[in-house]
């Protein structure tokens, strides 16, 4: 069973659909002793990350999601919000991986948001991008990037390299949707699953 | 690298995919969601889905039926049509919709980009504008779903794109309502135009009959995506075919 943290500011159902298609069993909730019992997590994440921390400490749960040593996977805005900080909103994260989420700066050249379909470069080999190849399209859509480091397992390209998934101890990342990234978003969902 | 977006939008009626020729006259294409399936199959990288008759009609969208394409879809889509309020545009997103796209509403009332974009974020408004050119500049149209409320909106297509993307909009789709449906290519020199204008990306509508009609929107009009309709419904272009041929011609494209 995979609890997915709803914080009602997310697009919560395409990441259930994406599951149920796996035949992964999940359950959305935002509940205290839910999360802290559940055998895995992913935080889901759409908008912005001043809204979405505001309500994952109204809802009690910063110290559970970081005490948490269970899988845990961030999509989307959820990897942003794992990293220490961001400056969409000056905002503190939930510190679990080391680093600054950035905006993109936009120009002519470089529209913001990054969206649509980018490839992929594998920079570690982990269980959650087995199978993955470099150059495989994964769909994204974001303004905001997490730098790439030495938790970083996978990078894309925009103006600069950039973290497109992360991996510290029990703590995933995805920036893009694996929900909306065709057989490369399915196999790292079962990647996770399978975990 | 980034891939250049090949869209197909699905312009619904009563469920059905429909098609007109300049926006006059609907013919029945097939089911909506059989369709996206198909779609999705062939290689295409975003769908959107256009409830034409919904702002003239001052409906909205019907959330189940959003839901059951998210069900059945690994690629994102975009709704669109007769979302009034950012609470319904939250709801559409709440069911499983990637992007929602807003046009009559936000030329009724403007501030609706804004309170989108506040409440979902950027990423997720498509502001979709239909444009036409007269007397040597181009003017937005209203209400296009309904040739019997088609309205000009007493704007001017430069003026409203950057309006647009000022309060918040993260992409806009330009619908250049002179080549559409007679697919005779898009109107590069208005996309040009347009996207000098924008750091926001621009997706090309109306006009596309050939795979150079594509290529050209991309290298010369420099856009993010290109949407079709009829060509596509009508088996005109096979999807893999086109994306084949863009690839060839050195254009990044997802295969």
């Amino acid at each position: 069973m995979i609890t997915v943290i709803e914080l009602g500011c997310a697009n919560t159902a395409s990441v259930l659909f994406a599951l149920d298609r796996l035949g992964a069993e999940a359950k959305l909730s935002s509940d205290q002793a839910e999360i802290k019992g559940a055998r895995k997590v992913i935080l889901p994440g759409v908008g912005a990350a001043g809204f979405a921390m505001s309500r994952i400490h109204e809802l009690g749960l910063y110290d559970i999601i970081r005490g948490l040593d269970v899988p845990l996977m961030g999509v989307c805005l959820g990897q942003q919000l794992l990293f220490d900080r961001s400056t969409e909103g000056d905002v503190e994260c939930l510190g679990l991986i080391p680093g600054e989420v950035t905006r993109i700066e936009a120009s002519r050249e470089l529209v913001v948001p990054h969206m649509g379909w980018n490839q992929l470069e594998i920079k570690t080999q982990d269980p959650l991008n087995a199978g993955l190849k470099d150059g495989d399209f994964a769909y994204f859509v974001h303004s905001y990037v997490c730098p790439a480091n030495k938790y970083t397992l996978t990078t894309a390209t925009y103006g600069h390299p950039f973290a497109a998934m992360v991996r510290k101890d029990n703590v995933w990342g995805c920036q893009f949707h694996p929900e909306r990234s065709s057989a490369a978003g399915a196999q790292i969902l079962k990647n996770f699953v399978e975990l | 690298m980034l891939a250049r977006r090949i869209i197909p939008c699905l312009d619904v009626k009563d469920g059905k995919v429909v098609k007109g020729v300049q926006f006059v006259g609907h013919e029945v294409l097939g089911d909506a969601v059989d369709l996206a399936l198909r779609y999705r199959d062939e290689g295409a990288d975003e769908l959107v889905l256009y409830d034409i008759t919904a702002s003239s009609e001052g409906r909205t969208v019907d959330y189940n039926w959003v839901r059951d394409i998210a069900r059945a879809l690994d690629i994102p889509f975009c709704v669109a049509g007769g979302l009034r309020t950012a609470e319904q545009a939250v709801r559409c997103l709440d069911s499983g919709a990637d992007k929602v796209s807003i046009n009559s509403p936000a030329l009724e009332r403007p501030d609706l980009i804004d309170e989108l974009a506040e409440m979902a974020g950027s990423q997720c408004v498509v502001v979709g504008i239909d444009s036409r050119e007269m007397d040597n500049d181009y003017y937005v149209h209203q209400y296009s779903g309904d040739p019997d409320k088609i309205r000009q909106a007493g704007r001017r297509t430069l003026d409203w794109v950057v309006e647009a993307q000022k309060r918040g909009a993260g992409e806009i789709v330009l619908n250049c309502m002179n080549q559409d449906g007679v697919r005779k290519g898009y109107d590069l020199k208005q996309l040009k135009l347009v996207r000098d204008l924008l750091h926001i990306p621009l997706v090309a509508s109306g006009g596309a009959g050939a795979p150079e009609h594509f290529r050209d929107a991309f290298v010369e009009a420099d856009v993010s995506g290109a949407l079709a309709a009829s060509v596509f419904h009508k088996k005109i272009i096979a999807i893999p075919d086109l994306k084949q041929q863009l690839k060839a011609d050195g254009i990044s494209i997802r295969l």
